[in-house]
């Protein structure tokens, strides 16, 4: 019997919810590691029941949990996340000064699809650690942070956190807040920026390699050269491996907003959440709306069955939106106000999982069969 | 015979009572007090660490940071109601503290800093 295994990571803790294939009745499991913030749990596409979990709190640091058996069970693995080399370097500071490379959190687990023992890690600062071993031990794949333009990367408001992780065999791509997104054709050792197109305010140079506020970056799996990307304003398309990108933002009510989601079996199909502004993190009008478009941009229509109608301010995190791969595609995503939202119907309608977890960080969704 | 330096009654394989905090205790899948091992005869914060740290290794770079060694900004160590949080990790505990942790009359604390709101 098909099931569904919806993974929330939230402000205080892991959260298993559970359906079967028509995904109308939910179970709950968790807190895992109450009281501790998880940014991200994945599971491995080779081996459903291996998850990967990035436990996180200010008093006592990083942990990475692993489990075996689908969530029931964790284990810490590996925590040390060093940057190679000795001297990591500087990058730029907020007041305009250098300051070195300093270790602070992991925001992204990325397994390999091929194998469960192999996980790609997202790390503030910016870097990107590699796992052979199930996350026992980690590696830096220092190309990334050696790219000349690195000194010059400096944080976004929420960090200098290297987020997004796609693995394409040899090709991968990372992007980084406020650094922009990097493009790696052999497997991690060597990076380039691939920001052209991106346009941002306030930075007066119109083609910046580096310094995009980039939220999320999406591929599907059939159509790795064509890309779709929220970044702090604007959403944005490209078709060519990043190498350049146009905006697509279309008739958006505004093109600020965090996650950005691609449906499992259109790959012109993508959803975004739309947030009034960079100051103003709430849907607009207090209306919590997903935006769909079939034509990978432009032309977007407003999805709002069963989503709340009023008073609604919650925000929508870049890693709280996912998909599943069953034949009517599930999309998901989770909020700032612990609500985990599921539509069974590509986005047609919604209802929600939960109501009132803490604040979700992150949403990643299993297809068990 | 104690050796120059030793803290008293301390020698290695001494016992010495360990209360950490709630998050820790069920990292380590552990209830109230634990007692850890020393490997050394002088009675040391870093002594104390070492040993919570080898008889439980899922707490590396949870009490203190894994590149630098400091302790983490948020974590205090007491013990005889004193605050032992910014003594030097290579410095003897004093006297008196180091013989009521030896003797078992007293635990060393590992205390994660007050949140406010």
């Amino acid at each position: 019997m098909t099931q569904v295994r919806v993974l929330a990571g939230t402000r205080k803790g892991a959260f298993v919810l559970t359906s079967d294939g028509k995904r109308d009745k939910w179970s709950v499991s968790g807190p895992h590691f109450g009281g501790w913030e998880v940014y991200h749990m994945k599971g491995s596409p080779a081996d459903p029941d291996r998850l990967y979990a990035s436990q996180n709190t200010g008093w006592f640091g990083q942990l990475i949990q692993r489990s075996d058996d689908g969530g029931a069970t964790w284990q810490p693995v590996g925590n040390d996340f060093g940057y190679a080399g000795g001297d990591p370097g500087t990058h730029l500071w907020y007041d305009g000064t250098q300051r070195p490379w300093e270790f602070k959190r992991i925001w992204h687990l990325e397994p390999s699809p091929d194998d469960p023992d192999t996980v790609y890690a997202g790390g503030e600062d910016a870097a990107l650690y590699k796992s052979a071993d199930g996350g026992l031990t980690w590696t830096e794949l220092t190309g990334l942070r050696v790219q000349p333009s690195a000194p010059g990367w400096q944080p976004g408001a929420g960090g200098l956190c290297l987020h997004t992780i796609i693995l394409q065999k040899s090709r991968m791509f990372v992007a980084i807040s406020a650094a922009g997104t990097f493009r790696s054709d052999d497997a991690g050792e060597t990076w380039r920026p691939v920001n052209r197109g991106l346009h941002s305010e306030g930075i007066p140079d119109e083609d910046a390699e580096v310094g995009h506020c980039v939220h999320h970056v999406e591929a599907h799996p059939s159509r790795p050269d064509t890309l779709f990307m929220q970044k702090h304003w604007d959403v944005m398309r490209s078709d060519d491996g990043g190498l350049s990108w146009t905006e697509v933002s279309g008739n958006l009510p505004t093109d600020f907003g965090f996650p950005i989601g691609v449906h499992a079996h259109e790959p012109d199909t993508i959803y975004v959440v739309p947030i009034t502004s960079d100051s103003l993190h709430y849907p607009p009008d207090g209306r919590l709306r997903v935006w769909r478009s079939r034509s990978g941009g432009n032309e977007w229509e407003e999805l709002s069955a069963g989503l709340p109608e009023r008073d609604c301010y919650v925000n929508v995190y870049r890693d709280a939106m996912a998909v599943d791969t069953l034949d009517s595609c599930g999309v998901y995503f989770g909020t700032t106000g612990g609500q985990v939202y599921a539509s069974a119907d590509s986005g047609d309608s919604w209802a929600p999982i939960v109501r009132d977890l803490p604040a979700v960080l992150s949403v990643e969704v299993q297809v068990l069969s | 015979m104690t050796s120059p330096g030793a803290s008293p009654g301390a020698a290695p394989g001494t016992q010495v009572r360990v209360v950490l905090p709630a998050h820790l205790r069920n990292l380590a899948g552990v209830h109230g007090e634990v007692l850890v091992r020393l490997s050394v005869p002088v009675l040391t914060q870093r002594a104390v660490l070492d040993a919570i740290e080898s008889r439980f290794p899922m707490l590396g770079g949870t009490i203190r940071d894994r590149q630098t060694g400091k302790r983490r900004a948020f974590i205090r160590f007491y013990a005889c109601e004193q605050d032992l949080s910014n003594e030097p990790p290579d410095a003897p505990l004093p006297d008196a503290v180091a013989a009521a942790i030896v003797a078992g009359t007293e635990p060393f604390l590992v205390v994660g800093a007050m949140a406010g709101g």
